[in-house]
């Protein structure tokens, strides 16, 4: 459980980064919290060349809000979104949903990003970016683009990024006036994986309800205004075409049945809060 | 830019229990590892090796993390605690450690190291910390001697002191 050889780079700079993975493409990884990355080095699932260091530079450690959107760049760990004064009114989904990202321990140096980059499939970060419908920056030493969180995960473990893209930062819509939001999460204990993680937006446009957990990666339906007559209907389609999998945590029938009961409480808890913001 | 090959050792500074520490290691020396093989501070146990168990818990800037999680070459320049900082003089218990003992906090001791220094960055920052908060503060240890109501009541207790102007 000790990690292969790997040379170490320090860059002063963002443009520096993306030289060292220009240079070393695939054989680089980027580190900043590493609390994903390290487990996979000490395991040797991970055998990078080189790393480096993205968790030093101020410019990149940096929560901007603009244009109805947080912008977290790639070195912000996530106890630092966490604090956001007020994150539970800019973006109550995430402040509800980070809590249950691993344990203090590890949120205090593990990053908003690297979770993204990672794209586990159960974890809370990228679930809360496909629910929101938000953006990952991606940017090359010759190029920028932006992709849309729906475009951006490819399946377990895998995202759109190229070998020589830095996710430099994502962004998260703000809560708009009159929405409502709810997440919940059931795992083994609190910090695990989770078996099924299940986020519900509601507001005057209709009802999103986004599963975590179950999938390849999370996914986002539209519900429609969400009404009660046929949600049950509604809600069983939608465990139904989860692709669920037994494995030593759970039966597929467990996580159908969590996405079925959860899904019912997520969508009633974010309709009272949107019916609370708009009375 | 700074770029430290994968076969040689280099050197790492850090501030380590107040005073400045600098070792050569390997980049991919875990600090867990730096602390107990390279500078002999054993009170930092090292457990599962991939940030579950909690044992090798310290304090890095303030806030309790994994020591298994971080790489030697992280290390530059962080400002670490580990279990030794926390006795004021050899042979006296801080007060955090004295409820431990009196509550019957620990059986085998493994856990323990990683427990009081999350238990210690927490009530730094928050003195009037409810049961629930520190139930959710160890929710990131494993202990399989206690069944963890004592280790609760420890904290407990130690809260209760540190408020009265304990040491």
């Amino acid at each position: 459980m000790k990690p292969a050889r790997f040379s170490f780079v320090r860059p002063q700079s963002r443009q520096e980064i993306l030289d060292v993975l220009t240079e070393h493409g695939s054989d680089a990884s980027v580190i900043a919290g590493g609390q994903t990355l390290v487990p996979m080095l000490n395991m040797r699932l991970a055998k990078p060349k080189v790393l480096i260091d993205a968790a030093r530079l101020p410019d990149l450690a940096r929560i901007e809000e603009r244009d109805g959107e947080l912008r977290i760049g790639c070195a912000v760990r996530q106890a630092q979104l966490e604090q956001l004064p007020n994150l539970v009114t800019k973006q109550p989904l995430l402040a509800r949903a980070i809590p249950f990202i691993g344990h203090i321990q590890t949120r205090a140096r593990g990053t908003v990003c690297g979770s993204i980059a990672h794209a586990d499939p159960s974890a809370e970060l990228p679930l809360c970016l496909i629910a929101l419908q938000g953006k990952v920056h991606l940017r090359t030493r010759r190029k920028a683009r932006t992709v849309r969180a729906a475009d951006f995960f490819l399946g377990m473990m895998s995202t759109v990024r190229e070998p020589d893209e830095l996710i430099e930062a994502v962004s998260y819509p703000t809560a708009a006036p009159g929405t409502g939001f709810a997440f919940q999460e059931i795992g083994r204990r609190h910090g695990d994986f989770a078996i099924v993680a299940i986020a519900a937006i509601a507001s005057r446009e209709g009802v999103s309800l986004t599963v975590g957990g179950i999938d390849d990666i999370a996914r986002r339906f539209d519900l429609g205004a969400g009404q009660d007559d046929g949600l049950e209907d509604a809600l069983n389609d939608i465990a139904w075409s989860l692709n669920a999998r037994d494995d030593l945590h759970a039966s597929a029938a467990y996580r159908r049945e969590i996405t079925r009961r959860l899904g019912r409480q997520v969508i009633h808890q974010a309709k009272a809060e949107a019916a609370r913001c708009q009375s | 830019m700074p770029v430290l090959n994968a076969t040689s050792r280099h050197e790492v500074t850090f501030r380590l229990n107040g005073a400045e520490q600098t070792v050569r290691v390997e980049n991919r020396m875990l600090l867990s590892d730096v602390l107990r093989h390279e500078i002999g501070l054993t009170g930092t146990h090292v457990g599962c090796e991939h940030g579950v168990c909690g044992a090798c818990t310290v304090q890095i800037d303030g806030a309790p993390a994994r020591a298994c999680l971080v790489l030697a070459a992280q290390a530059q320049g962080m400002e670490i605690r580990t279990v030794e900082a926390l006795t004021a003089e050899t042979g006296r218990l801080s007060v955090l450690q004295q409820a431990f003992r009196e509550h019957h906090g620990l059986q085998c001791g493994f856990c323990t190291s990683g427990i009081l220094m999350t238990l210690d960055a927490l009530l730094a920052a928050e003195p009037d910390a409810s049961e629930a908060v520190i139930r959710d503060a160890l929710s990131g240890h494993l202990c399989r001697c206690t069944g963890y109501e004592p280790i609760v009541r420890a904290a407990l207790a130690a809260r209760d002191t540190l408020r009265k102007g304990g040491n």
